[in-house]
């Protein structure tokens, strides 16, 4: 199951753990990205707050979490190479695995036909 | 309602990001800011920059004024020869940076900043008072067109009827621009903010910018031409260490302040601002313009602080990631005497201090 925030993440759910990284739409908008700042595994995220920043040529944004949890696994790769969440933002441009605290958190999120509507209205 | 330039079609066309810069709608980016740029730094780009202000100066005293309003002496300048200088109020502090263009013994065009051009032919129509001078703001009669990269001379070459390789860095000629059934004339000149060798184009044919646009960029696919934007345009410029007036410069900070003696002819007759910044010089200024490049991974923007031995000793100016140099780079004032070249300082980034070394401006330079 796939869910999106209005805050342009994504949230891939597998056995209770949310895998999280920032959309399509949202790279695009960003434009260059040139810096990425992840928490460590062991950090608590909580949905709604900020977990990381991430920065393109022209601006800083920072990252919110789509649900809360503790962090299991970082993606290091796109620490080194930022341009990776430009190339591939869904796939190999993931941020960070969550074990997620409450799933329940999932359905306040939209579905991607959700998504998709909300921003062609922007 | 934002000004928009002839060009404000194509930039829609192509597919640019518009943006508000300085009241004008102007496209940010097209493609990507760091295609735009390593397209300028390996083969060419296509700008359009209508919306810098163009000063009309004709007359018997026009080159008195000219030189009497900016820090640089053009007493010596030949026709068809520019020079970049800073315009100062009397305190010193900078009304603007510009660009002399001398059409004639009694005829300059003077290149201003978009955003400042109303200010700039009010200072000048002031100062002008009494004098035997024409002073026409005709920024809105010219296109400016920057085709800027190693390739654009051989572009060029095959559009326009003057020879470009006689043009020296800094000179211009009066030519023509044509092909496809299209033409105009202006003035090229071997100048630009991206420190790429490249040209600037003026044209008054302003009904025929959509036309030269195309032109050029259908004669530049063999070159693998893109159409540059304010993005890649700001990227290049702070990669080549050129000031951007509002970040870098401004009316509180003065020529010897910004590091740019080189434009501040004290030797000069009387000039606005001569008194001020000759004193300044022989008493050395409170604050200089430092180049800097991040050691710990971090974005240096705008206002950020910077620290030397836990004191505040500076704030950056302009920051940005450098896309040839593929390093994080800032510019920014900090305290006279406190550094030197290689000295490592901090810069706050979201409340962390993070490792920057002073290096010498600028970061990029062509060979």
């Amino acid at each position: 199951m796939k869910k999106y925030a209005k805050t342009h993440e994504w949230v891939e759910v597998e056995d209770g753990k949310g895998r999280i990284g920032i959309t399509d739409f949202a790279q695009k908008e960003l434009g260059d990205v040139v810096f990425v700042e992840l928490p460590e595994i062991g950090d608590e995220v909580k949905k709604g707050e900020s977990f990381g920043t991430i920065e393109s040529v022209k601006a800083a944004s920072d990252l919110y979490a789509p649900v809360s949890g503790e962090v299991v696994e970082v993606n290091n790769a796109v620490v080194d190479k930022p341009q990776i969440v430009n190339e591939d933002p869904e796939g190999k441009g993931w941020m960070i695995v969550v074990e997620m605290s409450d799933p329940s958190e999932l359905d306040d999120l939209m579905t991607e036909e959700e998504y998709k509507e909300s921003i062609e209205e922007e | 309602m934002l000004k928009e330039t002839p060009l404000i079609e194509v930039h829609k066309r192509y597919g640019g990001k518009i943006v508000d810069f300085a009241g004008w709608a102007m496209p940010i980016q097209y493609s990507s800011i760091i295609e735009e740029h390593m397209a300028v730094r390996e083969r060419v780009g296509l700008f359009d920059v209508s919306h810098m202000g163009e000063i009309d100066v004709t007359g018997r005293d026009a080159a008195k004024l000219v030189n009497m309003l900016i820090t640089n002496d053009i007493s010596k300048m030949k026709v068809k020869q520019a020079k970049y200088s800073p315009m100062c109020y009397e305190n010193g502090g900078i009304v603007d940076d510009l660009l002399v263009y001398k059409l004639a013994d009694d005829h300059y065009l003077l290149v201003v900043n978009a955003g400042n051009t109303d200010k700039d032919y009010n200072w000048i129509l002031d100062r002008a008072k009494g004098m035997d001078v024409t002073v026409k703001n005709e920024s809105p009669n010219y296109i400016q067109l920057a085709i800027q990269g190693p390739k654009s001379e051989e572009l060029l070459s095959k559009l326009m009827d003057v020879d470009l390789s006689a043009i020296k860095y800094y000179h211009f000629d009066l030519g023509k621009l044509s092909g496809d059934g299209v033409f105009a004339e202006g003035i090229i000149s071997r100048t630009g903010y991206t420190g790429s060798d490249g040209f600037e184009f003026y044209t008054k044919e302003v009904d025929k910018a959509e036309a030269v646009w195309d032109l050029i960029m259908s004669a530049g696919k063999e070159y693998g031409i893109e159409p540059c934007a304010l993005g890649a345009r700001d990227t290049l410029r702070l990669e080549a260490g050129m000031l951007l007036y509002g970040h870098d410069i401004d009316e509180n900070h003065t020529p010897v302040q910004a590091d740019i003696l080189w434009t501040v002819k004290l030797n000069k007759d009387n000039f606005i601002g001569k008194d001020a910044l000759k004193k300044e010089v022989e008493n050395g200024p409170a604050i200089k313009l430092y180049g800097m490049e991040m050691l710990d991974k971090g974005v240096p923007r705008q206002h950020y602080e910077i620290y030397k031995d836990g004191e505040k000793v500076g704030d950056i100016t302009s920051g940005t990631f450098a896309p040839y140099l593929k390093k994080y780079i800032a510019m920014g004032y900090i305290k006279s005497g406190v550094v030197d070249l290689g000295d490592e300082v901090q810069i706050k980034i979201r409340n962390k201090f993070l490792k920057a070394r002073i290096v010498e401006k600028p970061f990029y330079k062509r060979r």
